[in-house]
């Protein structure tokens, strides 16, 4: 079996055309990048002002709620009611990012919140008494502060979308679901495990894209990296960073549920 | 009164033989259009296990079999809805299931990549030559389903089509929808490709009645659907001419394992193909498709009905 999927892997005439590996991994890439923006446009701004306010934190629990949907299910749905409404492939399209939008909203206005929420009401004082005014404080303070646990929640949406947008191909759609599902029906096995394969190496390359850029862009008072005074402590308190942990943990598990029932 | 204990004894016996073989079952396949799954009685010969596709009408084949056979007193147990035709011969060669309803045509271009005549009975002949040792077919009925290439109404009128030749002018207008397997088979574009030179300027792949909603929607122009689909006459659907004979002549006819093939399973099969011709099937799909009946149920009301079952 491994013999199998390391020629068809290697097989040079799997690597070009509209089926090449290349076409299908931009097109999941798309696919995922078209959710996760829209997810972050619709997330981010919202759990800031929940974070900020306090406010309509109900928001945060339906979004969390509605991680209870089942994926492929809401696809069929909104597919067949969206199917006789247009006449085009994005009537599949449509459909495939609404159900990767509903995965990727929670754990990015999960993160964005509770990092907002968690900033230590001291370092917002501190920013207040030097002059600055309410925006000033949300750009220069809090967001910094919050940035950890924002971009892991937007790390924990990516793992996710890019299991989940597998599912794509089951109503016609390219991406990597493409060889598991064409795999599948004339019994390739080879196919199916080297389009899984892929999946999971996409997966794991762009976590580690967004574990370097959380290196990088987060403010080194926050990372611990730069620690020249003593009494420096963090500002992001333990619990928050203690829910960041769990929020990563679920997620993972989903996507895991959602490939097996995939295959 | 004896016939109650016998019952009860076969019964007992039928479930005993089902949960001793439970390892070959797979607990989260889903039972028989809901509920003539696993069911059997003793008597005769070891267990039989009839699969089916994934598609209605080959899922209410399977439960006729199923039923025939069961009525001549043999355990049977059967696991529809397995899969495209890749996979369940597969399943056949190793033993997971030992009958599989089948088509003539569409069996012989899969073993042999091309369907020589539009002849039922040469296709038949040539099958019978071409299977592979472990495998055999029985008589064939006189019900055909082929593949075909149908398109609306509208689409007809607009490029004026008649056959399958006339699609490859409107090539870059149009979307083909289709099941996956249908983009690397020689019924499928492979020989659309070689013998009328068409290639579609897009392909969906989809199933069932996603492929029918996808050629109603507008997303698909063309689409290939079976002959006896109640969607064609309900949609208006129009089927395409098939001048190279790429969809041939597609008889229903009962596939098996060899060491499973007895005279009770013969005579119980051939008495089934007997009674189905075109019509008939027709009329059996749409009862599923359309009335939304039971694969199991509507079975069974064909058997009962000819003194099958």
């Amino acid at each position: 079996m491994l013999n199998q999927i390391g020629t068809w892997l290697t097989d040079p005439t799997h690597w070009t055309g509209p089926n090449g590996i290349p076409q299908r991994i931009l097109e999941h890439l798309i696919y995922s990048g078209i959710s996760l923006l829209i997810s972050a446009l619709i997330a981010i701004p919202l759990g800031i002002m929940v974070g900020h306010s306090g406010r309509a934190k109900w928001t945060v629990s339906l979004a969390n709620s509605l991680r209870a949907v089942p994926s492929l299910g809401l696809l069929f749905a909104v597919a067949l009611w969206l199917g006789p409404k247009i006449a085009s492939s994005l009537a599949y399209v449509i459909p495939s990012v609404i159900v990767l939008i509903l995965l990727a909203v929670p754990p990015i206005l999960s993160g964005t919140y509770a990092g907002i929420q968690g900033v230590d009401p001291a370092a917002r004082d501190a920013a207040k008494g030097m002059g600055m005014r309410g925006g000033e404080v949300l750009r220069k303070v809090e967001i910094p502060c919050a940035l950890p646990l924002m971009l892991s929640g937007f790390r924990s949406a990516t793992l996710q979308v890019i299991a989940t947008a597998t599912i794509a191909a089951s109503i016609s759609l390219g991406g990597l679901g493409r060889y598991l599902i064409d795999g599948l029906s004339v019994s390739d096995y080879a196919e199916m495990a080297s389009g899984a394969i892929l999946v999971a190496l996409l997966a794991l390359l762009l976590d580690g894209l967004i574990a370097l850029v959380q290196r990088f862009a987060v403010s080194p008072g926050l990372s611990g990296k730069f620690r020249n005074t003593p009494g420096n402590r963090p500002v992001v308190s333990t619990t928050a960073r203690g829910d960041a942990a769990t929020e990563t943990a679920s997620p993972t598990d989903r996507a895991d549920e959602q490939r097996e029932a995939l295959v | 009164m004896k016939r109650r204990i016998l019952l009860t004894g076969a019964t007992a016996v039928a479930a005993l033989a089902l949960a001793a073989c439970g390892a070959n079952n797979n607990p989260t396949a889903p039972p028989a259009g809901g509920g003539g799954g696993s069911t059997g009685s003793a008597g005769g010969g070891g267990s039989i296990t009839v699969g089916s596709a994934d598609f209605s009408e080959s899922q209410v084949l399977g439960e006729i079999y199923a039923g025939a056979i069961k009525a001549k007193g043999v355990s049977v147990t059967s696991k529809p809805n397995i899969g495209s035709r890749d996979v369940y011969i597969k399943a056949l060669q190793d033993g997971s299931i030992d009958i599989v309803p089948e088509y003539t045509g569409s069996l012989l271009t899969f073993l042999k990549g091309t369907a020589p005549s539009q002849d039922p009975d040469a296709v038949y002949t040539a099958l019978k030559s071409t299977l592979p040792a472990d495998l055999v077919v029985l008589d064939k009925s006189t019900a055909e389903d082929k593949n075909s290439m149908v398109v609306t109404k509208d689409t007809q009128a607009k490029y004026s089509l008649k056959s399958i030749a006339d699609l490859a002018a409107h090539q870059a207008d149009i979307t083909v929808a289709a099941p996956p397997e249908f983009q690397t088979r020689q019924q499928g574009l492979v020989g659309l490709k070689s013998e009328y030179s068409f290639t579609p300027a897009n392909f969906l792949p989809l199933k069932g009645a996603a492929i029918v909603n996808a050629l109603k929607n507008g997303q698909a122009q063309a689409a290939n659907i079976f002959s006896t689909d109640p969607s064609i006459p309900a949609n208006g659907f129009v089927t395409l001419e098939d001048p190279k004979l790429l969809f041939g002549s597609d008889n229903v006819v009962p596939l098996l394992r060899k060491d499973k093939v007895n005279d009770t399973i013969t005579a119980a099969l051939n008495a089934v193909s007997a009674k189905i011709d075109t019509a008939t099937l027709t009329d059996l799909v749409k009862q599923v498709d359309v009335d939304k009946k039971d694969a199991s149920a509507v079975a069974k009301d064909f058997l009962s009905k000819n003194g099958l079952g």
